[in-house]
């Protein structure tokens, strides 16, 4: 579903933050990204998500070379990625439920056809009281399951998450861990970038280790 | 996610608690501070442009009128002299005139008439028999067909002693060029004002879009055409648009409307007799009004056509990140 081979990325004349990286993720596959901060996680994450080029080398998402592109067909192929960004970007003056619905809406799909679901999402990720509540009153944790909750919601064929755990306490890490499994039994080929070794882990995972701008694997 | 969410115990029937969700709100936040600047200044700047036009039609047709009162009467003047009969010489002059195609009137301005003329230089009780006074007799003609004014001359030359004929030729050629140049000068004033509403208007919707940057991202990244992202924000611009600009159109409207019913009851006093003459009434009349509603919605479309475009090079703006590593979001 993503291939990379022998990327370079370099932000201006600074150093390549990413070397000669080659990996790809497979169909219904389940991966961690992890190593130490300023790594190039993010920006690893970001050639995924098709927000960003490489310098040199080539990244092919759903096989298409995300270089050559065009500008009209990239909101159909991020409709196929569902992303958790580390800052969680939620709309400050759209309710909880609002804000998971938001995939759906700009789709122009008619709210009583998935309100259900949203509904049972917010609840199945803890946020069944908050739903009528603005992101500014949630709580860090509370943002990070629903940012989490909107990039599952329309059933990704691959799904990004940067440190979708770094704001929630154990029990809940846990449990978004299982919720991030059950959605990769769907079909869903997840790859989650994280610190958390202890989450890590909990489950036997292919593990991608970045360091110094180089990649390595560990099935 | 039904399928995911399969373990979850609230979904067993009859746990279900309702639920009351607020009606969904719309995707572009309601008006904000920038929003409601916009409106301000939309709304300033209409006010101003509406006035600007609505002065100009005051300006033409005050030329106008000053144009077509002088061109419709012509003065033939007699001067006293010894041995004539005034009186006669009037009177001939005055069926010589009516006696060519194209006049409608003739008037013999009396002496009392000519003496009220020459009050506010030679005061009151004037005795018109002491002073050589020329004595005048007042021509009606008509606009569009005007009498041969060389014809006239030389008939009344002929007939009457001491006599000339004014056609206010001299002076509707001056008044015609003075109106004409007021008129251009309102309309430079126009225009200005104009392209002066037109910029503020685009950077004012630019400034308070780049308050919304964050929310294109966002929609962008979650997969809206860059199409419905942009109606969506154009949509609520031009709502505030039209808002400040029938705001601005009002205001206008309703000064002028305030002027007209001063300048009415200010009637009959010498100094609304003299602003009524110099500046004309305070109307904008029909063409004003059809005027002012085209600005009021060309700002709007205006306003709207700028937030689209600045949401399409929004996104093409991030898009360009992502082609250029070395730009940050």
């Amino acid at each position: 579903m993503i291939d990379f081979d022998n990327v370079g990325l370099r932000y201006g004349m600074g150093p390549e933050v990413l070397r000669d990286v080659t990996f790809d993720i497979p169909k219904r596959s389940f991966q961690f990204l992890t190593g130490p901060s300023g790594a190039g996680k993010t920006s690893l994450m970001r050639l995924m998500f098709m927000s960003l080029q490489p310098t040199r080398g080539f990244v092919r998402v759903f096989g298409r070379d995300i270089t050559t592109i065009p500008q009209r067909e990239l909101p159909t192929l991020r409709r196929r990625v569902g992303i958790v960004f580390q800052d969680f970007r939620l709309l400050d003056h759209l309710t909880t439920y609002e804000n998971v619905a938001l995939p759906l809406r700009v789709r122009g799909k008619e709210e009583t056809s998935y309100r259900t679901d949203v509904i049972e999402l917010l609840q199945w990720v803890g946020l069944g009281d908050r739903m009528n509540v603005l992101p500014p009153i949630l709580s860090g944790g509370e943002k990070q399951r629903a940012a989490i909750a909107r990039a599952l919601i329309d059933q990704p064929e691959i799904l990004l998450a940067d440190e979708p755990t770094g704001n929630v306490d154990a029990p809940l890490a846990r449990r978004l861990l299982r919720l991030f499994l059950e959605l990769n039994k769907l079909g869903t080929a997840v790859i989650i970038a994280t610190h958390d070794l202890s989450l890590m882990d909990q489950i036997d995972a292919r593990r991608m280790i970045l360091s110094g701008g180089r990649l390595e694997i560990y099935e | 996610m039904n399928k995911v969410d399969k373990p979850n115990p609230v979904r067993k029937p009859g746990r279900r608690r309702k639920i009351v969700l607020r009606p969904m709100a719309a995707i572009v936040p309601a008006t904000n501070i920038a929003g409601r600047s916009l409106m301000l200044v939309i709304s300033i700047m209409s006010f101003l442009a509406c006035l600007t036009l609505g002065a100009v039609i005051m300006i033409q047709d005050t030329a106008n009128s000053w144009q077509s009162e002088i061109s419709r009467e012509v003065t033939i003047q007699i001067k006293p002299d010894e041995g004539v009969d005034l009186q006669a010489a009037l009177l001939s002059a005055r069926d010589i005139a009516l006696s060519f195609e194209g006049t409608t009137d003739a008037t013999i301005v009396d002496p009392e008439a000519t003496a009220r003329l020459l009050e506010p230089w030679l005061g009151e009780g004037l005795d018109m028999d002491e002073l050589p006074v020329p004595r005048l007799v007042i021509i009606t003609i008509e606009e569009d067909n005007p009498p041969d004014f060389g014809a006239m001359r030389e008939a009344l030359v002929k007939a009457v002693p001491n006599v000339h004929l004014d056609d206010h030729r001299t002076w509707v050629d001056r008044l015609v060029a003075m109106a004409s140049t007021t008129v251009v000068i309102g309309l430079c004033i126009l225009a200005l004002v104009f392209t002066a509403t037109v910029l503020t208007v685009v950077f004012a919707t630019r400034g308070a879009l780049s308050g919304n940057h964050h929310i294109v991202e966002v929609l962008h990244f979650v997969g809206a055409e860059a199409s419905f992202v942009a109606s969506h924000f154009q949509k609520h611009f031009f709502l505030i648009g039209l808002k400040g600009a029938l705001a601005g159109g009002l205001a206008a409207a309703v000064t002028f409307a305030f002027a007209g019913i001063w300048a009415s009851n200010s009637l009959a006093t010498p100094e609304s007799d003299q602003a009524t003459a110099l500046f004309g009434g305070f109307a904008m009349g029909a063409g004003g009004y059809v005027g002012a509603l085209a600005i009021v919605v060309i700002v709007a479309v205006l306003t709207a056509m700028t937030t689209r475009i600045t949401v399409l090079h929004t996104i093409i703006e991030i898009d360009m990140i992502r082609s250029d590593p070395t730009r940050s979001i």
